[in-house]
C-alpha cells in the first residue's frame, strides 16, 4: 500500500514539476534567475525520476493513477534518461542562451517563451513514456512536436522558419497516420475488451494480444510504423529532421536528437510488441529491420556531403536511430539488449556532442565546418569534447556505443548474417565521414575570427564520463535492468 | 428512426464528406476552401450525432458538439480572422493539373476500399461501410498537402486529414474513448494557434504565403 502511494507521489512530482514549471516560467518571464529556475525544475524532475526508478526496481512493474499510468523497467529507464539529459541541457542552456541574447539573436519575450516551452516539452515526453493509454501516448507525442515547433523557428531567420514549417507539416502528416493506426488498434481491441477507455490501455491490450484480430493489427502496424517512424526520423520519412535539428537553438537540437527520437522509437516498440503478440509472426520486426537498414545506409552516405556541423550530426542521429530500430526489429535477447543500451549511450553522447558543437559555433559565429578551426588551441575543453564525442559516436572502443554496436552486430551475424555487410558498410562510411570533418575542425591554428569564451564544462564532462564508464563496465544494476526490459519485450 | 434509415443517412453524410474533400482538392479561392472545410465539419458533426442516436452511444453527442464547436465555429473563425489580417482574402492560387489530381484522388478512394475490406468483413456496426470513405478523406487531405503550395491551403489539407481521422474513429468504432477525443481536440486547438503565428512569420519573412519560396534548405550537391 505504501509502495502504491509512493509511486503515485513520485509520478505526480515527475509530471507535475515540468508542467507547473512551464506555467511559472511563462509568468516570471525573462527575469534574473529564470535560467536557474529552469535548471532547478529539471533537477527536481530528475530526482523524482530516480525515486520512481528505485520504486520500480524494488517492486517490479506497476500501475498507478487508476491504471492510467504504467511503469516498468523499459519506460522508467527512459524516463530517468529523459529527465537527466533535460537537466544537463538546462545547465548548458543557461550560459549558451545568455550569449545568444548578448549577441542580440533573441530578446526578452522569446527567452520567456523558450523557457516555458522547454519545460512543457519535457512534460510531454515524460507523459508519452509513462502513460498506459495508447491514445494518450499519441496525444502527448503530438504535444511534444507542437511545443518544439516554435522553438525551432526561435531565431526567425528565413531558414529557421522554413525548417520549422517543414517540421510542423511533415510530422503533422506523419503522426496523423499513427492516429489512424491507433483507431484500428482500438477497433480490434473493442471486439475483445469491449468499448470504453480501458480498451486502449497498453497493459490490457498486451494481456489479450493473442486474441486480437491479426489482419487488423497488421494493417494498424503499417500506419503506426509510418506515423511514429516519421518522428523517429527513419528514411524515407526523415526529410524534416536535419533541418529541424540544425536550425533551432543548440540546446533544443540536443534534446530533439538525444531525447525525442528515443521517445518516438519507444512508442513504436510498444506497438510492435502488441502486433507481434497478435500475429504470432515476425512481420512487424521485418518491416522495422528494413527501415533500419535503409536509414543506416542513406544517412551514412548523406554524412559525407554535409557542410553544416549541426546538419552532419543530425544525419548521424538518423543513422543511430536506424541501428536501434534495426536491432529492435531483429528481436531476441541479445539484439534487444543492444538496442536498449544503444538508445541510452547514443542519447548521452549525442547531446554531449551538441553541447560542444554549440560552443564551437558560438566561438566562430557560424555552423559551417569549413570556417571552424583550431579548437584544441582555442578552447581545449570544446576541442577535446568534440573529438572524444565524435570518437564515441562512431563506435570506437572503449566508449559505450562500441559495446552496444558490438552486441547488435553479433546478434545480426547469428540471426541474419546476410545483413551484416550492410550494417558494417554503414558504420564504416559514417566513421570516415565524421572523423575526417572533426579532425580538421579541432586541429590547426586559431583562425582570426575565433572569439574566446567560457564553455559550460559540467554537462559535457558528465555525459562523456558516463558514456565511457558504460563502455568499460556495465554496472550490475543497469544489467539487471535491461535484462528485465528484454524479458518484457519478448 | 430505424436501422436502415440511419444507415442511409450515414452513407449520405459520408458521401458529402468525401464530396467536400474532392471540392477542396481543386478549389482555388481561399474563402471557398474555408467554406468547404466548414461544410465538411458540419457533415461530420451531424453524422456523429446520428450515429450516437442510433447506437445509443451518448458520449458521441459530446463529440458531436465538440466537433461543431471546434471545426464548424472555432477553426473557420480563426482562419477568417487570420486571412483578414494578412489581407490575402482575394488571393487565387494557381492549381496545376486539376484532372490528374482528380484522377489520383479517385485512385486513392479505390485503394482505401481495398485496404479496409478485411475490416469491413469483421465489423458488425451499421457504420462499417463508411470506413473506406474515412480513409479516403485522410488520403485526399494528404494529397492536397503535397500538391498545393500555399501555406493556408496546406493547413486546410492538414485539418481535412484530421476530419478524416475523426470520421474513421466514429465509423470503425463508434468513437474513441472520450479522454482521447478531448486530447486530440486540445492538440488541434494548440496547432491552430501555432499555424496562426506561423502565417505571420512566413508572411513577414517571405512577403507571401507561398511555400515554394522556402527552398533554401536543400542538400548541397
Amino acid at each position: 500500500m505504501t509502495a502504491m502511494v509512493n509511486t503515485s507521489t513520485m509520478l505526480l512530482i515527475l509530471l507535475g514539476v515540468p508542467l507547473v514549471g512551464s506555467a511559472i516560467l511563462a509568468m516570471v518571464g525573462d527575469r534574473k534567475g529564470a535560467a536557474e529556475l529552469n535548471i532547478g525544475a529539471s533537477l527536481a524532475t530528475f530526482v523524482a525520476g530516480i525515486g520512481l526508478a528505485i520504486e520500480v526496481y524494488a517492486q517490479g512493474p506497476m500501475l498507478a493513477g487508476g491504471k492510467f499510468f504504467f511503469v516498468d523497467a523499459f519506460n522508467v529507464y527512459l524516463a530517468v534518461l529523459t529527465s537527466f539529459v533535460s537537466m544537463t541541457t538546462a545547465i548548458f542552456s543557461r550560459r549558451y542562451m545568455e550569449r545568444e541574447r548578448e549577441h542580440g539573436r533573441i530578446g526578452y519575450r522569446r527567452m520567456r517563451f523558450y523557457h516555458a516551452m522547454y519545460q512543457l516539452f519535457i512534460f510531454a515526453m515524460l507523459l508519452c513514456l509513462l502513460t498506459n493509454n495508447v491514445g494518450v501516448l499519441w496525444i502527448a507525442m503530438e504535444l511534444a512536436t507542437l511545443s518544439t515547433v516554435l522553438l525551432v523557428s526561435l531565431y526567425r531567420t528565413p531558414t529557421a522558419i522554413e525548417a520549422a514549417w517543414k517540421y510542423f507539416i511533415l510530422c503533422g502528416v506523419g503522426i496523423a497516420q499513427a492516429l489512424f493506426g491507433t483507431v484500428l488498434l482500438y477497433f480490434a481491441a473493442e471486439r475483445v475488451l469491449g468499448a470504453g477507455g480501458d480498451s486502449l490501455l497498453w497493459t490490457n491490450l498486451n494481456a489479450v494480444s493473442g486474441s486480437l484480430e491479426p489482419t487488423v493489427l497488421s494493417l494498424a502496424f503499417v500506419f503506426l510504423m509510418v506515423g511514429y517512424g516519421t518522428k523517429v526520423g527513419l528514411v524515407p520519412l526523415h526529410n524534416w529532421l536535419p533541418d529541424a535539428h540544425s536550425e533551432g537553438p543548440t540546446p533544443i537540437s540536443a534534446v530533439l536528437s538525444g531525447l525525442l527520437l528515443n521517445i518516438a522509437l519507444y512508442a513504436l516498440v510498444r506497438c510492435k510488441v502488441l502486433v507481434d503478440g497478435s500475429t504470432g509472426t515476425h512481420r512487424a520486426g521485418d518491416i522495422m529491420m528494413g527501415f533500419g537498414i535503409l536509414s543506416i545506409l542513406v544517412a551514412a552516405f548523406s554524412l559525407l556531403r554535409q557542410k553544416d556541423i549541426k546538419r552532419m550530426f543530425s544525419y548521424s542521429s538518423i543513422e543511430h536511430m536506424g541501428i536501434a530500430t534495426f536491432a529492435f526489429g531483429l528481436g531476441g535477447p541479445l539484439a534487444t539488449f543492444g538496442a536498449l543500451l544503444h538508445m541510452l549511450v547514443h542519447s548521452l553522447a549525442k547531446s554531449a556532442i551538441f553541447f560542444t558543437v554549440g560552443h564551437a559555433s558560438q566561438m566562430h559565429w557560424t555552423q559551417e565546418m569549413d570556417r571552424i578551426r583550431g579548437l584544441f588551441k582555442g578552447n581545449p575543453l570544446v576541442g577535446w569534447g568534440l573529438m572524444l564525442g565524435a570518437l564515441a559516436i562512431v563506435g570506437m572502443p572503449p566508449f559505450g556505443i562500441f559495446t552496444s554496436e558490438f552486441l547488435i552486430l553479433t546478434a545480426t551475424m547469428k540471426q541474419s548474417p546476410l545483413l551484416t555487410p550492410f550494417l558494417l558498410l554503414g558504420l564504416a562510411v559514417a566513421f570516415a565521414a565524421i572523423i575526417r570533418r572533426v579532425q580538421s575542425m579541432v586541429s590547426g591554428e586559431i583562425p582570426q575570427h575565433q572569439v574566446r569564451m567560457k564553455a559550460a564544462h559540467v554537462p559535457v564532462l558528465l555525459h562523456m564520463v558516463l558514456v565511457l564508464a558504460i563502455g568499460l563496465y556495465i554496472p550490475d544494476v543497469l544489467h539487471q535492468w535491461f535484462r528485465t526490459a528484454v524479458e518484457l519485450l519478448k | 428512426m430505424d436501422m436502415m434509415t440511419a444507415a442511409h443517412i450515414n452513407s449520405l453524410l459520408a458521401a458529402m464528406v468525401l464530396l467536400t474533400a474532392f471540392g477542396m482538392l481543386v478549389q482555388k479561392r481561399i474563402y471557398g476552401l474555408i467554406h468547404l472545410f466548414t461544410w465538411q465539419g458540419l457533415f461530420l458533426s451531424l453524422n456523429t450525432a446520428v450515429v450516437g442516436y442510433v447506437a445509443s452511444q451518448h458520449h458521441l453527442y459530446i463529440s458531436s458538439v465538440l466537433t461543431l464547436a471546434l471545426k464548424v465555429i472555432a477553426l473557420p473563425y480563426i482562419l477568417h480572422v487570420l486571412i483578414h489580417r494578412l489581407k490575402i482574402h482575394k488571393e487565387v492560387e494557381t492549381v496545376v493539373n486539376i484532372p490528374t489530381t482528380m484522377l489520383i484522388g479517385l485512385a486513392l478512394v479505390v485503394l482505401s476500399y481495398h485496404l479496409t475490406s478485411p475490416i469491413r468483413e469483421l465489423s458488425t456496426l451499421i457504420t462499417r461501410s463508411t470506413l473506406a470513405i474515412a480513409l479516403a478523406t485522410v488520403m485526399i487531405g494528404l494529397l492536397m498537402m503535397i500538391t498545393r503550395r500555399h501555406a493556408v491551403t496546406q493547413i486546410i489539407g492538414f485539418l481535412a486529414m484530421e476530419n478524416g481521422l475523426f470520421f474513421a474513429a466514429t465509423s470503425a468504432t463508434y468513437g474513441m474513448p472520450l479522454v482521447v477525443e478531448l486530447g486530440v481536440a486540445l492538440d488541434m486547438l494548440i496547432a491552430a494557434f501555432i499555424f496562426g503565428i506561423f502565417f505571420f512569420h512566413i508572411h513577414t519573412t517571405f512577403d507571401s504565403l507561398d511555400v515554394e519560396q522556402m527552398a533554401r534548405l536543400k542538400e548541397d550537391e
